[in-house]
């Protein structure tokens, strides 16, 4: 009989939290905000008139939905330096961090499924509101910030939010690239101490905690909408 | 002020507006009449770009709408326009709504938008509703808050798009009252409705449009005056709907 031991935990939850869980959330944030904003720029585009456009987008979309996200992981972190040494000149691969390397490689992956989200919410915004904003005189891009854009939001925050739940999981995956994130951190632990079963049993307490809260206010945030509506 | 002539468009094969031709003088109230499909909607779209068309030629102040060079959206600023379905922004409340394009396309400040859209609001006799969202309104009182919308930036024609249809009936005349009283001021309106109630009261000139042609145009008075000068087509449409 394996004793389980609680006291590993006790040792090592503000190492945990302090480095792998703030790295964690910050990756989740950040990822969050430059996926949003790239998967709406992409989310016009693919709304585009503009043939040419739209195509492009829809490429980028279904490729980088199509590829496993540990594999755009890989190639982002090998390919990165040499992207890098192209774009300024460089003639040997510029260093670029794990983090900046992780980040964009989200970035430019939630960015994918955050566009088909938005496409879907630009496109529940009745046509008549932008021939409303156009009849006003307003142009473009301030229909599109004024009028379309604020509702798609609000009709897709639920959505939106559960697709950030799945980023937060699946940051977990920068271990590969030996990142320290909260689940890094604990198998770190886990192995020094040669406590695998308490300590991952703790991360998949606290994973289940945090992401079944963020569903539970998506619920709500649901809730809320469609009373609204 | 508003002179179109030889419109034609096509939805691909189908033809829905078929060389159509007809001018709303400064001042004018002109109503547009038809059985549904006669392309009365496009027409009146057309006349803000916001129906494009392939052939002809629309010029509003003697701007032309169809040409490429044309800055629409400063041109739209100029023409006021309502919607059947009031097409006011839910996200926002009455007093953002009206100020909302005053503020971005008009450069007006923010204490003048909300002064203007005040003004109007007390016109059509909302003011209390200010601070109310769109969805806490009646149709009626939404139809008028679009109308008033539409006013606030100063337009020099007005465009209403079936303004009463999607409306109860018995919130209608809030809303015909209200335009009744801009044909009076001397606003420039063309109106597509079929509200012939309305086209007899304020009407200068009647337009009956069938499968994208415009089949009459003329005075209220011989519009409504002479039936038996009037096409097989509209004698038809108004003994269907005059009765009631």
């Amino acid at each position: 009989m394996i004793s389980f031991d609680v006291d590993v935990i006790q040792r090592s939850w503000e190492y945990l939290f302090r480095d792998g869980m703030v790295f964690t959330l910050k990756l989740t944030g950040l990822a969050t905000a430059g996926g949003i904003v790239l998967g709406t720029l992409l989310a016009l585009c693919r709304l585009s008139s503009w043939k040419l456009l739209s195509s492009v987008a829809g490429l980028y979309v279904n490729l980088l939905r199509a590829l496993p996200l540990i594999l755009v992981i890989f190639w982002f972190y090998f390919l990165m330096p040499y992207i890098g040494a192209w774009i300024t000149g460089a003639n040997r691969p510029v260093a670029v961090g794990g983090f900046t390397s992780a980040l964009v490689t989200f970035i430019l992956f939630e960015a994918a499924y955050f566009c088909e989200i938005m496409r879907a919410g630009i496109q529940s915004v009745p046509r008549g509101q932008v021939a409303a904003g156009y009849a006003l005189g307003l142009t473009y891009w301030q229909v599109m910030g004024s009028v379309v854009l604020p509702q798609a939001f609000r009709n897709m925050a639920p959505v939106l939010l559960t697709q950030v739940i799945v980023l937060f999981q699946d940051t977990s995956l920068v271990y590969v690239l030996s990142l320290t994130d909260f689940m890094g951190a604990a198998v770190k632990v886990a192995q020094r101490d040669n406590r695998l079963i308490e300590m991952y049993m703790f991360v998949a307490v606290v994973y289940f905690i945090m992401s079944y809260a963020a569903s539970l206010f998506v619920r709500y945030l649901r809730q809320r909408t469609s009373v609204a509506r | 002020m508003i002179e179109i002539s030889q419109v034609s468009k096509w939805y691909g094969q189908t033809q829905v507006l078929d060389a159509c031709s007809t001018q709303v003088a400064t001042g004018e109230v002109v109503v547009v009449c038809g059985p549904s499909g006669s392309g009365k909607s496009t027409l009146i779209k057309t006349v803000n770009g916001l129906e494009p068309f392939q052939q002809g030629e629309i010029r509003v102040d003697g701007v032309s709408v169809g040409d490429s060079k044309t800055d629409l959206p400063r041109l739209r600023a100029r023409i006021g326009m309502v919607f059947q379905s009031f097409e006011l922004f839910p996200h926002l409340t009455v007093m953002q709504n009206l100020a909302l394009a005053q503020t971005k396309v008009l450069s007006r400040s923010e204490e003048d938008a909300r002064a203007r859209g005040q003004a109007l609001l007390e016109r059509v006799g909302l003011l209390a509703h200010k601070d109310k969202f769109p969805g806490q309104l009646s149709g009626g009182q939404q139809q008028r808050v679009a109308i008033a919308r539409a006013l606030a930036m100063d337009p020099i024609a007005m465009l209403f798009d079936e303004p009463t249809s999607a409306l109860d009936p018995e919130m209608v005349n809030e809303v015909l009252d209200v335009m009744v009283d801009l044909a009076k001021e001397g606003m420039t309106m063309m109106v597509v409705t079929h509200e012939m109630g309305f086209a007899r009261k304020v009407a200068d000139r009647v337009i009956f449009m069938d499968a994208g042609k415009i089949v009459e145009d003329c005075t209220n008075d011989e519009f409504f005056g002479n039936m038996e000068a009037r096409s097989e087509r509209a004698r038809l449409f108004l003994s269907k709907i005059l009765p009631h």
